[in-house]
């Protein structure tokens, strides 16, 4: 009870804190004179670095330009998409499928670009779903959702997806420890029971290198603690991956509280290539479980869903030497290392001091069993044995750390609103900006690989009270841009985001933009409905299902005429776009559709199933303006009642009387 | 953005033909002829602008070229080009080798974004048909295929 009491004391001084703290005393000196023509990105030529940012609970990824900040693209990830169909057409809806049945929505944390000998290689970007726990895998060529795969034996895949220095694997650690049996998961279990029955895991899905193809090579079975982040050890500290946990207490109920007793929760060190080796000595054991793997194929644009069974699992209780706990203060979040990969940074959202760990000492320590006991089976090394230091007093609230380097870090401070620069040999502070307002991650562009492009620090921003126009209570989250090239940080540019803007990646931009996909061939169009060219338009009746094979081209469909549909038909549109030219979607709409429209991309089939409820004539067009007969692109379908005797026919270009 | 600036500069293009004004915007009124670029002197051949600068026909027909052309034809093309002398979306291709140099098709195919701004004939045809013919990313010897196909349907043997 007492406990109890200050830890709720705790609590509102820092809320207080927050309240009071994160308001600039003086916003007026906030920007300087140059800020815009930094920023300012003339009309025709183009920004520098692309930035990836997730959308948070709006399921999607948003790519903005930098230095401008201009919006460029919504990636649709997990949720789908009105816009383009994502989701709704045939041959995406197998892309959002997991074992509980298609799940057309989630909360995307996490983006993370895909590395080359520790160097951001503009491959790939992944994504994690937090909810129903999945990671996501982009194409950079097309900017697409290329792969999906569920995660099993995870609740809340809230580490994740970060990536080893080859993109061997991405991992993914599950924030909530939940009861797991070896019959599917999840048992019927008294919650009381956390401290016997609760269990985490951190999961390793291996990348194939040519294809980006994802599956769980092995997953490492936990205590019940709450895993926040991770991040990969480079250079000599490779073949280590590092998780930060929180809830030690093993509590749960009430959790702003009573996992918040202990002083320090931990950073856990996995040695991977140590797992490996297990894992090719048959030291895991195999677990039934129902997890989803969806693949897009770029050819016959369409996904395929497949359920695997089984994932391997090894317990760390009986494969020594894989796992070690290292204390942490306080409640750690982010949990970082250097492009050196010699130091690991420890942030505890309640902390008031940052502790950077040295992977040289760990190993030492490791080596000479300097440990305090164990967690549930777990070595915990020392505190003092695996430190190299703390930076004394930087701020309030440590979240997350990027480097420039140069031997600097940058770590945000959501309880006082503020980056903080510091020296990481040297443990100093060296320069500090306010941020509007509560900050949560930030982006330095390669700012987590081992060469970062240091030119800016990128501030995820939740609470924007005051900085935009207002638009009812909710406003906008933000992201705001600071030049780091010199000693100070110079506040650039603040910039509306959607979703919530969580964390973000970014690269130069000709990284990315030399490869990018212009159309899709049409001649490698192998959708088996294409119609690849008009001659192959055509209309087939099967059984109750009616199939259109139609073309698109500026400025008509073929067919565009169609009638014998009846009542109790499906119809399925399967609509070709016949253009071979950069930047010419076509969409299609029909009245009354339930699920959304259709764009598609030129040499592109995609697929729209609609289901008439009423008898007459419905008509159908393109939405996106294509030409200058756009207007005009536009064709009519007749629906008769169920067993009328009109034939099925179609027809383009025919204007006869009927007879 | 392009799509807009494409229909303004047919909204332009129509509002010019409506004034009975044919000159194309763009266009200037009076052509130095100080000195003439090579540029300038396909166009005085009617060969038109792009990479294809001289065609050798043969007889009789490549029948492997033609088979070629046509299934390009049918996957690419057919959509706005009939083989009657029938305009829909675009020309009718009937009697066009006729009436064309071989070049001038070639360019048309393989490089239309220039051909609409430079080519006289090409803004002719687009005052006529008012759709941009799309770039259909036709490689050079694909429209050598096409061009073949073309011969046969205006009879060649
Ligand atoms: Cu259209």
């Amino acid at each position: 009870m007492k406990q109890w009491l200050i830890g709720s004391l705790i609590f509102v001084a820092i809320l207080a804190f927050a309240i009071n703290g994160c308001k600039p005393q003086n916003m007026a000196t906030a920007v300087t004179g140059d800020a815009a023509s930094k920023v300012y990105v003339a009309p025709g030529k183009y920004d520098e670095f692309y930035n990836f940012v997730s959308g948070g609970f709006s399921g999607q990824m948003a790519v903005y330009g930098l230095p401008s900040g201009r919006l460029l693209k919504v990636l649709p990830v997990f949720s789908v998409n009105p816009e383009s169909g994502y989701g709704y057409s045939e041959e995406s809806k197998p892309m959002l499928n997991t074992s509980h049945g298609f799940v057309p929505w989630d909360d995307l944390h996490h983006p993370e670009l895909s590395q080359t000998n520790g160097e951001v290689d503009g491959r790939w970007i992944f994504g994690n779903a937090n909810n129903t726990p999945r990671i996501a895998r982009l194409d950079l060529k097309s900017f697409k959702t290329a792969e999906i795969i569920e995660i099993p034996n995870s609740s809340g895949n809230h580490s994740s997806p970060f990536i080893t220095e080859n993109t061997e694997y991405v991992i993914a650690g599950t924030r909530f420890s939940y009861p797991m049996d070896n019959k599917e998961s999840n048992p019927d279990v008294s919650i009381d029971t956390y401290k016997d029955n609760f269990r985490g895991t951190v999961s390793f899905v291996g990348v194939e290198k040519e294809t980006g193809h994802m599956d769980i090579a092995f997953q490492i079975l936990l205590p019940g603690v709450n895993f926040d982040l991770s991040h990969s050890g480079k250079g000599p500290s490779s073949g280590w991956f590092f998780f930060s946990c929180y809830n030690t207490e093993q509590a749960y109920t009430l959790l702003e509280v009573n996992a918040s007793q202990k002083d320090k929760d931990f950073i856990m060190a996995v040695n991977w290539k140590k797992a490996e080796e297990y894992v090719k000595q048959g030291k895991g054991k195999k677990q039934k479980v129902r997890y989803a793997v969806n693949r897009f194929d770029e050819h016959t644009h369409t996904a395929t869903s497949t359920i695997k069974e089984e994932v391997l699992v090894l317990d760390p209780k009986e494969l020594a030497d894989m796992v070690y706990f290292i204390p942490c203060p306080k409640s750690p979040h982010g949990c970082d290392v250097d492009p050196t990969g010699q130091y690991i940074i420890g942030s505890g959202k309640l902390a008031a001091t940052i502790p950077v760990f040295s992977f040289a000492k760990l190993q030492t320590a490791i080596q000479a069993k300097d440990f305090d006991g164990d967690f549930d089976g777990i070595p915990v090394v020392k505190y003092e044995s695996a430190l190299y230091g703390e930076v004394k007093k930087p701020g309030l609230g440590p979240l997350h750390t990027e480097f420039d380097g140069k031997g600097n870090a940058y770590t945000s401070f959501f309880v006082s609103s503020e980056i903080v620069k510091w020296n990481i040999e040297k443990l100093e502070v060296l320069d500090r900006v306010p941020t509007y307002y509560s900050i949560g991650h930030l982006c330095v562009p390669g700012g987590d690989s081992q060469k970062p492009f240091g030119k800016y620090v990128i501030a995820y921003n939740k609470i924007t009270k005051d900085r935009y126009l207002p638009t009812g209570p909710e406003l906008t989250q933000s992201a705001q841009l600071y030049d780091i090239t010199g000693d100070k940080m110079q506040l650039l540019l603040d910039f509306p985001t959607i979703g919530e803007p969580h964390y973000a990646q970014a690269c130069p931009a000709d990284l990315i933009a030399k490869n990018s996909l212009k159309i899709f061939k049409i001649e490698e169009n192998t959708h088996p409905r294409a119609a690849k060219g008009e001659g192959q338009a055509k209309v087939e009746r099967n059984g109750n299902d009616v199939h259109v094979y139609m073309t698109s081209i500026r400025s008509h469909f073929a067919p565009d005429n169609i009638e014998g549909v009846k009542l109790g038909d499906n119809v399925y549109f399967h609509v070709t776009n016949l253009e071979q030219d950069w930047d010419v979607p076509h969409g299609f709409a029909v009245k009354g559709a339930n699920n959304a429209e259709l764009l598609i991309m030129p040499g592109e089939t995609q697929t729209l199933k609609w289901t008439p409820d009423r008898v007459g004539v419905f008509p159908f067009y393109c939405t996106d303006f294509c030409s200058a007969l756009h207007q005009e692109m536009q064709g009519y379908l007749r629906v008769s009642p169920a067993g009328s005797k009109v034939e099925l026919k179609y027809s383009m270009g025919k204007t006869e009387k009927p007879e | 953005m392009k799509k807009i600036a494409i229909f303004l500069s047919l909204v332009i293009f129509l509002a010019a033909c409506g004034g009975g004004q044919m000159t194309p915007p763009n266009q200037p009124t009076t052509i130095k002829k100080t000195s003439s670029s090579p540029e300038d002197d396909m166009l005085a051949q009617g060969k038109g602008i792009g990479e294809v600068k001289s065609v050798e026909l043969g007889t009789p027909l490549d029948q492997a070229r033609v088979g070629r052309g046509k299934s390009i034809y049918d996957m690419k093309c057919s959509a706005c080009h009939k083989l009657t002398a029938e305009r829909v979306v675009g020309p009718g291709w009937l009697g066009l080798t006729k009436t064309r140099k071989p070049e001038w098709i070639m360019n048309m195919i393989t490089n239309v974004e220039v051909m609409l701004e430079k080519d006289p004939e090409a803004q002719k045809l687009l005052e006529l048909c008012l759709t941009r013919m799309p770039n259909q990313n036709v490689s050079i010897g694909d429209a050598r295929d096409v061009l073949e196909f073309m011969r046969q349907v205006d009879g060649e043997k």
